[in-house]
């Protein structure tokens, strides 16, 4: 689950890290008030769940509180990478001296949480980490350890002296943050350094989907919900929308992307990935269909599955059902093989649909029934 | 030989008489494993298809000695699962569940290990060496015995590869589901070595997906040590950036975990990408020549 920036500097700033003055807006005249509360400079930013918001003029300056009504309407009018803006953001624009960069974030090979620093931020981490490797340090800290200070004094390394103790503090207050919110990702930059002290200026959040119930999680939602996405999560289905016009279903994350990947060297364009999961029954098939279809108008529809503990009559049986529901004339190709193919294709002759045997044949043929109709 | 589980494995189901446990019980069994003891907490005393069924680990191991669990308790339940498992003595912890929170992992890979024991997963398929033993909820009917070691992230995607390997006469020493989720017990250069010194093992399959670099780690690993001819797949080539597919770990975030950059490290190394899930069966015996 990936926070908006205002949601992640509200937590910055419950966990005790300074934030600039200001807040979420959602109307050209709430920002002329949050501006005018604020008394001076604002930054105003589109709150949309991607970066380079910067360069795609989603981020913009207003001086007096009549100029961030107005830059405040165009932004709410913007589209951003594909995203409308809704909200934005508005913080008191701060005299920024230098730009550093702090994160904690999940390192997959030592399977414990690691820190990131560098005195270089403001810029993308990937990029300082290609050019300068020297300006970027890398802590690891074994949850099992708990924070001890050593580990900080190695990560600040790079920094000024004078700013350690300062940097120290924040380090700490964001590695407990990252563990009460169960976070895969918590980012801060630039950290800035203003004649105030260090500043949060901008907060990148990812907290684990599969995260304990909590308090501390009430208010909190995705930035790039999907309410597609949502209904599919609840009925146990992995949804993602895409952009192409071939839908795709599977039973497994691997066997799904690795379907996706085929349709596109066959040169289709997947309208979507979906999972349907271990053990599906025919229920949860039908859910399947009528989630693909529901939106978009495919041009063919492409159901790949490897029977195992999903058995393929019980999927062919959920196709079947949903036949009369699915759009009239669409290409639909299915691929059964494993736990009770046979029964599987059986029940599919009788629908009418002819089921293919591999999954490469299974592409090349949706992509061909696609071409033919459009 | 094959590596981890054979037919001296002795299994302790944790979670024997829920839906899952029960049913995969059957299967393992079904399958020649030898499924010694259950265990469900309250449910002590009880049996399940003639296995005796604990209220705790400890009891299977001391009483049925067990050496090797399959784990299918709730999520919530499965930090405790492993680290009773791993604290009981099992030298072995296979874990099915799917769903775990990813700060429980950061807290049981380190138990599990202090104990000195291995663990496979969490949300994986398991384990099976085969002709042998099955830890897992794989179907048992698409492997067959032989020279090919599979280390996968995937499950689904692992028995579609194994099934054509099979067909094209090439069967498996022990075929292995790390897992797809971000934190996993064990990763590819964890159990690469093992399969290294597998005396069976004369030919290596890595199916990986995208998100972090464990793939890129192993191909290093094996560019250096290993000297039997490896084929590797990559899923996840068309996935946008951003979003989480399906597994919680098939992620692609910061340029980094992309199939791109995995296929070419691979390459670099002289392990050959197969385009298709068929073609790895084909560029395996290419290699084998």
């Amino acid at each position: 689950m990936r926070l908006l920036e205002w949601q992640g500097r509200e937590l910055l700033a419950r966990a005790g890290i300074p934030v600039p003055q200001g807040s979420v807006v959602r109307s050209p005249e709430e920002s002329r008030q949050v501006a005018a509360n604020i008394g001076g400079a604002v930054v105003l930013k589109a709150q949309v769940p991607v970066g380079g918001r910067g360069k795609a003029g989603g981020i913009r300056t207003a001086t007096t509180p009549d100029e961030a009504r107005r830059v405040a309407a165009e932004l709410l009018h913007m589209e951003l990478k594909s995203y409308p803006v809704r909200e934005l953001l508005a913080v008191a624009a701060a005299d920024v001296q230098a730009e550093h960069y702090l994160s904690v974030t999940l390192d997959r090979r030592r399977r414990s949480p690691v820190f990131i620093y560098s005195p270089t931020g403001g810029v993308d981490i990937e990029d300082v980490a290609r050019a300068q490797p020297q300006k970027v340090r890398q802590v690891p800290v074994p949850v099992l350890e708990g924070l001890l200070p050593f580990r900080l004094r190695r990560l600040l390394q790079p920094a000024p002296h004078s700013l350690r103790k300062a940097l120290a503090g924040v380090a700490t207050k964001l590695y407990h943050m990252f563990l009460n919110y169960e976070a895969q990702l918590v980012e801060i930059n630039p950290l800035a350094e203003t004649e105030d002290g260090l500043l949060a200026l901008d907060a990148k959040v990812i907290l684990d989907d599969d995260h304990h119930p909590g308090q501390q999680f009430e208010g909190l939602r995705e930035g790039d919900q999907d309410p597609l996405e949502t209904e599919a999560s609840e009925a146990g289905l992995h949804y993602v929308r895409l952009d192409g016009n071939i839908g795709i279903i599977g039973n497994g994350a691997g066997l799904v992307m690795a379907t996706l990947d085929l349709v596109a060297q066959a040169g289709g364009q997947p309208a979507n990935f979906l999972d349907i999961g271990g053990g599906a029954r025919s229920d949860r098939v039908k859910t399947a269909l009528d989630i693909v279809n529901r939106e978009k108008k495919l041009d063919a529809l492409l159901i790949n599955v490897f029977g195992g503990i999903t058995r393929c009559d019980e999927v062919a049986k959920g196709i079947s059902e949903a036949t009369d529901s699915l759009p009239a004339g669409l290409p639909v190709v299915v691929r059964l093989t494993g736990t009770n193919a046979a029964e599987g294709r059986d029940i599919l002759s009788r629908s009418g649909l002819v089921p293919v045997e591999a999954m490469e044949e299974g592409a090349a043929q949706a992509v061909r029934l696609a071409k033919g109709r459009t | 030989m094959s590596i981890l589980v054979d037919r001296n494995t002795r299994v302790v189901v944790q979670g024997i008489t829920g839906k899952e446990g029960a049913f995969h019980t059957r299967q393992m069994t079904a399958y020649g494993t030898q499924v010694v003891a259950g265990v469900t907490p309250g449910k002590g005393g009880q049996e399940m298809d003639g296995i005796p069924v604990f209220d705790t680990v400890e009891e299977a191991v001391s009483k049925q000695e067990a050496n090797t669990s399959i784990v299918f308790v709730p999520s919530r339940f499965a930090l405790d699962a492993m680290v009773e498992a791993a604290e009981a003595g099992v030298s072995l912890v296979v874990c099915i569940t799917e769903g775990i929170p990813v700060h429980d992992m950061l807290r049981a890979f380190p138990l599990v290990r202090s104990y000195g024991t291995r663990l496979i997963g969490p949300n994986c398929p398991g384990l099976i060496s085969p002709g042998k033993a099955k830890v897992g909820i794989m179907p048992g009917d698409v492997f067959t015995p032989g020279p090919v070691g599979i280390i996968s992230r995937s499950g689904t995607l692992t028995y579609e590869i194994a099934h054509h390997l099979s067909q094209a006469g090439l069967g498996q020493s022990t075929v292995i589901g790390i897992g797809g989720d971000p934190v996993v017990g064990s990763t590819y250069a964890d159990l690469l070595p093992l399969l290294a010194e597998d005396a069976e093992t004369e030919a290596l399959v890595l199916v990986g997906e995208i998100g972090g670099t464990a793939e890129e780690e192993a191909a290093d690993w094996i560019a250096a040590h290993l000297h039997i001819p490896v084929v590797a797949y990559i899923a996840g080539f068309s996935a946008p950036p951003g979003k989480r597919m399906g597994h919680a770990g098939a992620i692609v975030s910061g340029g980094e975990g992309t199939a791109e950059a995995k296929a070419a490290r691979l390459e670099q190394r002289d392990i050959p990408v197969a385009r298709t899930p068929a073609q790895v069966s084909e560029l395996l015996e290419g290699r084998r020549r």
